[in-house]
């Protein structure tokens, strides 16, 4: 904390127009934390509405070893999200998930990491661990794109929805459950998808400021820490995300 | 700032600082690995959603409190960030009793 607090005093970067530092952080990082707060608020409707339309519809009753995919019933995640890259045929509910949480929360630790450096003005560790929370951003995005065109093509189970046999999953229809089931899944996961891409192109921007100097020049790392708060943020969805959608 | 332009001091990195940093995620890891070992032995219950949510919770704080670094800030910001949260508790039950209504009427 000592080593943080000799950076921040001595600057005056952090002072707002009025000459004054409310809260004590700087505006930028002040309006970070209102836009998360705007964007908490979305999400939370998002997961509330999938809870609502869930409810709304029965729940499979039974044991879990006899389900089978029905448009009466919502289905059960784990039956749902259960295909893993290489393995085909292998029934690993979760797992493919999982890897993909573990990605996320390796890479918000190497992002806090890359923050730590920037108080230190550490340029060569700053840059050392926003490559690393690069590769983990872009890992995650590809491991979606998977999931994404596994669900949409479906597996080998086909199922009938009304007088049709279908497989996979579009807006309209879909193998596993009701029609609002992938809808859900395509808006929720989409919409987090679209943040970790945005999160992206933010920390390569902050990825190609340091490297060329530009932060070094500028007297402080601020970017990184704002940056890395809405890294965090996605992280975090994600967290409520995976609970939600696949665990419950 | 500027006349450090050509020799920036590097401050040399506090190893308390980064085992911390490191145990956190370590919690973070072993919270998402307990979820999972529920999720593969336990039947699924009202019980076991509601642990599943705790967990949540718990990583949820871990995260914000000391990778977004809020649980260090002023006691006004953090109420400022967290109080606005209480209507997403409010939305959670109108919305659940809405959805129970639903399937009422539909079924």
């Amino acid at each position: 904390m000592a080593n943080t607090a000799i950076v921040a005093d001595e600057s005056t970067d952090h002072l707002w127009d009025g000459g004054v530092t409310p809260m004590k952080v700087s505006y930028g990082k002040l309006m970070m934390w209102f836009f998360l707060l705007s964007d908490a608020f979305t999400f939370s409707a998002l997961l509330i509405t999938y809870g609502m339309i869930r409810y709304s519809h029965p729940a499979y009753e039974g044991a879990i070893q006899d389900f089978a995919f029905s448009q009466e019933y919502w289905p059960i995640p784990e039956m749902v999200f259960e295909a893993v890259p290489f393995l085909h045929g292998i029934h690993a509910p979760l797992v493919f998930v999982g890897i993909m949480t573990f990605i996320l929360i390796l890479s918000s630790v190497t992002m806090v990491l890359a923050v730590e450096a920037g108080h230190r003005m550490d340029k060569k560790g700053v840059e050392k661990w926003m490559l690393w929370t690069l590769v983990g951003g872009a890992l995650f995005l590809g491991c979606q794109a998977w999931e994404w065109s596994h669900f949409i093509d479906g597996s080998d189970i086909s199922n009938n929805v009304g007088s049709n046999t279908f497989m996979g999953a579009n807006l309209s229809f879909n193998q596993y459950g009701p029609p609002n089931f992938a809808a859900l899944f395509f808006f929720i996961t989409g919409f987090h998808g679209f943040h970790v891409f945005s999160g992206v192109m933010l920390n390569f921007i902050i990825f190609y400021q340091t490297v060329t100097g530009k932060l070094e020049r500028v007297g402080h790392y601020e970017m990184v820490e704002k940056v890395g708060l809405y890294w965090h943020f996605v992280d975090l969805v994600w967290v409520f995300v995976f609970t939600f959608f696949y665990l419950v | 700032m500027e006349h450090q332009k050509n020799q920036v001091q590097v401050i040399p990195a506090d190893p308390a600082k980064i085992k911390k940093i490191w145990k956190v995620a370590g919690i973070l890891a072993a919270i998402t690995a307990v979820e999972f070992v529920i999720a593969f032995t336990v039947p699924s219950s009202g019980a076991r959603n509601f642990v599943f949510i705790a967990l949540t919770l718990w990583k949820a704080f871990y995260i914000v409190s000391e990778f977004m670094h809020l649980g260090h800030e002023r006691k006004s910001l953090i109420m400022s960030i967290m109080l606005p949260l209480l209507f997403v508790i409010f939305f959670i039950f109108i919305m659940m009793y809405q959805g129970a209504r639903i399937f009422e009427a539909l079924y």
